[in-house]
C-alpha cells in the first residue's frame, strides 16, 4: 500500500514536471524567443490556457503527500522552509507575469511583466533541480524526525551543507537546461515563423545543456549517494526508465535537427519522465535520506498515513486522477494545433 | 503571558496570508454563481445584454481567479512550514479533506476556467455555459473541502488516536459529513454569494450614479439585490443561527466569549454593543438586551447560558476582545444588509430602485462591508477556536515547526507582507480600470 502511494506521488510529480516543465521552459526562452509584442503574445497563447491547470500537478501533489505521508510533509516542508516560500514567490512572480501583462497596453507595464515571467520561471527551473538534488543527497535529520536546512553554507557536500551546495546547484542546471529544450520543443511544435526558428534554435543550444549537464550529474550522483544502483541490481526491469531516458535525449537531438517538433516535444518529455522515474526508482523505499545517522531517514513505512487512511484514499484518488487525466487530454485537444496571432481582446 | 516570537511570527504569518487570500475566493466563489446565472438567462431569453454583462463579469472574475489562485498556493503549503508538528499529528486526518480539494476542485476549476474565458467562439453557446458551470461546481467543491478541513479543527470527529499521540482517520464519510461541516459550509458559501451580490449591485449603482452604462447598471443593480435577498434571507440567517447552536453546543466557552457574556447567568442579556474589560472582567457601556441571548441560544427566556467564570482560564480564548468584536462586527453588519437589501426590494416593487440617488449611493458605497463581514466570520471561527489548534486535542502553541526560526519566520512573513502590498495595489488598478472601461467594451 505504502509502495502504491509512493508511485502515486512519484507519478503527480513527474505530470507536474512535463507539464509544467513545458510551461516554464516557455517562460525561460520568452525574452529570446519573442522579439515583439505580437511574438510574445503568439508564445503565451500557446500556454494561456493550460498553464495554471498545469501548475495545479504541483498543488495536488503537495496535498496528496500531505494525505499519504503526513510525516515527510511535516518534516520536508519545515526542513526547507526557506527555499520552499521562495518558490511559492516565485510561483506567484510568474504567474502574475503571466496573467497581468495583457491586463494594460503600455510597453513599459508589458516588459516588466515579461521579464518577471521570464525570471521567475529560470529560478524555479534551478529551484526545483535544486530540491530534487537535496533528496538525492539526503539532509540532517534529528531523532525527532524534523531538520532545517540554512540556503547555503561553504557550497561543499558534506553533513551540515545548506540546500545549496555544488552537486544541488549542478542539478538545479540540469533542471533548467532540461526544461529549457523542452520548452523550447513546445513553442517550435505550437508557432511558425521566426518565433519557431529561434526556438529550435533554443533547443539546439539547450540539449547541449542537457548532454553535459547530465553526464557531470549521473557521475555525481554515483559519488553522493552509490547506493542508488542497488534497487537497479535487484530489479534489473527498473533499467527501463534510464533506457527511456536515453531514448528521450537521442530522440530529443535527432528531431530537433530534422526539425520535426512534435517529436521532438515528445522526446524532451520521454527524458523527463525516464531520469525521474528512474531516480524515484532508486531511492525507494526511502523518501528523505539522513545524513546524520542512516537510522533517522524517512521511509515509505515510517511516514505514511495508516492503512484505513490510505486503503480509502485510493478509491478516490484513482476516480480524481481519471477525470483530471481527462480535463487535461480535453484541454488540450480543444487547443491543439498551431496557434494563430493573437488579435484584440483575443486573451493574451 | 509573552508569547514566544516563533509562534507569535508562525500566528500572524497564517492569518495575514489566510485572510488576505479569503478576499478573492469569497468573491469568486459567489461570482460564479452570478456567472452562471447571467450565461443562463443569456441563453434562455436569447438576450446579447446578458451574455454582454456575464462577459464583463468573467473579466473581473478572473482578476479574483488568478490572485485568489496566486495568493492560494501558500496555503497548501504552509501547514508544513510553518505547522509541521500540527501536520504530523493530523495529517492523518486534514490530509485527505486537503489532497481531496486538490485532486477535485482545483483539476477542474482551473481547466475549465481557461475554456470559458477563452473558449466562447471555439465552443459555441452551450458547452460555454457547460465550462460556467464547472467552474462554478469546482470552486464550491473547493469550498466544501476547505470548510470540512476546519469543520473538523473545530469539532474533530472520525478519528482513533496511535500510540504516538498522532490521529487518524477512522470513518471517511465521518469526516465528511462531519455535523459541524453542514452550516457551517451553506453560512460560508452563501455569505460569500451576499459579497458578490453587493459588489454587483454597487457597479451597477456606480454606473447609475454617472449615468453612464445606464443599462446595464440596472441590470446589475437588479441581479445583485435579488440575489443578495435570497443568499441573506434564505440562508445565511437560518444557518447562521444554526451555526451559533453548534457553538453553544461543541464550544461553550467560546459562545461565552463571543457574547462578552462574563459571568455564567439565568436569562442572559444579549450586548449589542460595549468593550470587554479584560482587567475587571466586565463589558464597559454596555448596551444590552435583556434575556435575549438566553432565548436565542435555547429558545427559552430564563435559560442558562455559561459564562467565562464557568471554565478554566487556560481554555479561555486567548484574544477574547477581538473575537468579541469580531463576532459583534460580522452579526452587526449582516443587519445592515439585511436594512439595505429589503429597503432595495420595497423599491423595486414600486418602480424607484434606479431613480431613488441616496439609496444608489448607500448602495455603492457597501461593497466593502460583506468582505469585513466575511472576515470577521473567520475569525471570530478561528479566534473563538483558540487556544485549541483541534479543538480539544492539540492547542495551538503545540502545532509549530520545531525547527524553524523566529528570525526566519520574521523574514517570510515581512516578505509576504510587502508581497502582498504590491499584489494588492495591483489588484485594485485593475479592477477600477475594468470598470472604468465598462460592460460596453466587450461588444466583439
Amino acid at each position: 500500500m505504502e509502495t502504491l502511494w509512493f508511485w502515486a506521488v512519484a507519478y503527480m510529480l513527474v505530470m507536474y514536471v512535463v507539464l509544467d516543465g513545458y510551461d516554464l521552459g516557455t517562460g525561460i526562452i520568452h525574452l529570446y524567443a519573442g522579439r515583439t509584442d505580437i511574438e510574445r503574445r503568439t508564445m503565451l497563447k500557446t500556454i494561456g490556457p493550460v498553464w495554471d491547470g498545469n501548475e495545479v500537478w504541483l498543488i495536488a501533489a503537495g496535498g496528496t503527500l500531505f494525505f499519504a505521508f503526513p510525516t515527510l510533509y511535516a518534516s520536508s516542508f519545515s526542513g526547507f522552509y526557506l527555499p520552499l516560500i521562495i518558490v511559492l514567490w516565485l510561483l506567484m512572480l510568474r504567474g502574475l507575469g503571466i496573467e497581468l501583462r495583457h491586463q494594460i497596453d503600455h510597453p513599459m507595464w508589458k516588459t516588466f511583466w515579461d521579464s518577471s515571467f521570464t525570471l521567475g520561471s529560470l529560478l524555479l527551473a534551478v529551484f526545483f533541480g535544486a530540491a530534487l538534488g537535496n533528496v538525492v543527497r539526503g539532509v540532517p535529520l534529528q531523532k525527532d524526525g524534523f531538520f532545517f536546512e540554512p540556503l547555503w553554507t561553504t557550497f561543499t557536500v558534506v553533513p551540515e551543507s545548506g540546500i545549496l551546495d555544488w552537486f544541488t546547484v549542478l542539478m538545479g542546471l540540469v533542471s533548467l537546461s532540461t526544461l529549457t529544450a523542452h520548452g523550447a520543443n513546445w513553442v517550435a511544435m505550437k508557432t511558425e515563423g521566426e518565433i519557431q526558428a529561434r526556438a529550435r534554435h533554443a533547443a539546439r543550444r539547450a540539449w547541449m545543456g542537457v548532454l553535459l549537464t547530465s553526464v557531470a550529474a549521473g557521475i555525481a550522483v554515483s559519488v553522493i549517494r552509490p547506493g542508488i544502483w542497488d534497487n537497479f541490481f535487484s530489479l534489473p526491469l527498473g533499467f527501463l526508465f534510464p533506457l527511456l531516458g536515453l531514448l528521450g535525449i537521442v530522440g530529443m537531438i535527432y528531431f530537433n535537427i530534422q526539425g520535426k517538433d512534435f517529436l521532438a516535444f515528445l522526446s524532451s518529455s520521454a527524458f523527463i519522465v525516464g531520469m525521474l522515474a528512474a531516480t524515484a526508482f532508486g531511492v525507494y523505499p526511502t523518501l528523505l535520506p539522513a545524513s546524520t545517522d542512516p537510522a533517522y531517514s524517512l521511509t515509505i513505512y515510517n511516514s505514511a498515513a495508516k492503512p484505513y487512511a490510505l486503503g480509502v484514499g485510493l478509491i478516490w484518488w484513482i476516480i480524481g486522477i481519471l477525470l483530471a487525466l481527462a480535463y487535461v487530454t480535453y484541454l488540450h485537444i480543444a487547443f491543439k494545433g498551431k496557434v494563430t496571432k493573437p488579435v484584440g481582446e483575443d486573451g493574451y | 503571558m509573552i508569547m514566544d516570537p516563533a509562534f507569535l511570527f508562525d500566528r500572524l504569518q497564517f492569518a495575514f496570508t489566510i485572510s488576505f487570500h479569503y478576499l478573492f475566493p469569497q468573491l469568486t466563489m459567489g461570482l460564479a454563481l452570478l456567472l452562471v446565472v447571467l450565461k443562463g438567462i443569456a441563453i434562455w431569453k436569447k438576450n446579447e445584454q446578458y451574455n454582454r454583462a456575464a462577459k464583463f463579469w468573467a473579466k473581473i472574475f478572473a482578476i479574483n481567479f488568478f490572485i485568489g489562485v496566486v495568493t492560494g498556493i501558500p496555503m497548501e503549503f504552509q501547514f508544513g512550514t510553518n505547522w509541521a508538528r500540527f501536520s504530523t499529528f493530523a495529517g492523518g486526518v486534514i490530509g485527505q479533506t486537503l489532497a481531496m480539494e486538490g485532486v477535485f476542485a482545483f483539476f477542474l476549476e482551473s481547466s475549465f476556467l481557461g475554456l470559458f474565458l477563452f473558449g466562447e467562439k471555439r465552443l459555441g453557446q452551450t458547452k460555454h455555459f457547460i465550462s460556467g458551470l464547472l467552474v462554478f461546481l469546482g470552486a464550491w467543491v473547493s469550498g466544501y473541502f476547505i470548510v470540512a478541513t476546519n469543520a473538523w479543527m473545530q469539532s474533530p470527529v472520525a478519528y482513533t488516536m496511535a500510540d504516538d499521540g498522532s490521529v487518524h482517520l477512522s470513518s471517511f464519510w465521518g469526516l465528511l459529513l462531519n455535523p459541524w461541516l453542514g452550516w457551517q459550509y451553506l453560512h460560508t458559501m452563501t455569505a460569500s454569494v451576499v459579497t458578490a451580490a453587493f459588489v454587483m449591485a454597487a457597479v451597477g449603482s456606480y454606473y447609475l450614479l454617472a449615468g453612464r452604462s445606464i443599462e446595464y447598471g440596472k441590470l446589475f443593480v437588479r441581479v445583485g439585490l435579488i440575489a443578495g435577498a435570497i443568499a441573506m434571507i434564505v440562508f445565511v440567517l437560518p444557518s447562521g443561527d444554526k451555526q451559533g447552536k453548534n457553538v453553544a453546543e461543541k464550544q461553550p466557552v467560546t459562545l461565552a466569549a463571543m457574547e462578552g457574556l462574563f459571568k455564567t447567568k439565568q436569562g442572559a442579556e444579549l450586548v449589542l454593543i460595549g468593550q470587554p474589560d479584560m482587567e475587571k472582567l466586565t463589558i464597559d457601556n454596555p448596551i444590552h438586551i435583556p434575556y435575549l441571548l438566553s432565548f436565542l441560544t435555547y429558545y427559552r427566556w430564563e435559560a442558562e447560558v455559561k459564562g467565562l467564570d464557568a471554565f478554566p482560564r487556560e481554555d479561555w480564548p486567548d484574544n477574547i476582545p477581538l473575537l468579541y468584536y469580531s463576532y459583534h462586527i460580522m452579526v452587526g453588519l449582516g443587519t445592515i444588509f439585511l436594512a439595505v437589501l429589503v429597503a432595495g426590494l420595497l423599491l423595486f416593487r414600486k418602480g424607484r430602485l434606479y431613480v431613488v440617488r441616496p439609496y444608489l449611493w448607500v448602495l455603492m458605497l457597501s461593497f466593502p462591508f460583506p468582505y469585513i463581514a466575511n472576515t470577521a466570520g473567520w475569525m471570530t471561527a478561528e479566534l473563538g477556536r483558540q487556544p485549541w489548534l483541534v479543538y480539544g486535542l492539540m492547542r495551538t502553541a503545540h502545532g509549530t515547526s520545531p525547527m524553524v526560526s523566529a528570525g526566519n519566520s520574521l523574514f517570510t512573513l515581512l516578505g509576504f507582507l510587502g508581497m502582498y502590498f504590491i499584489i494588492g495595489v495591483l489588484f485594485l488598478l485593475l479592477v477600477i480600470r475594468r470598470i472604468n472601461q465598462g460592460p460596453e467594451a466587450e461588444a466583439h
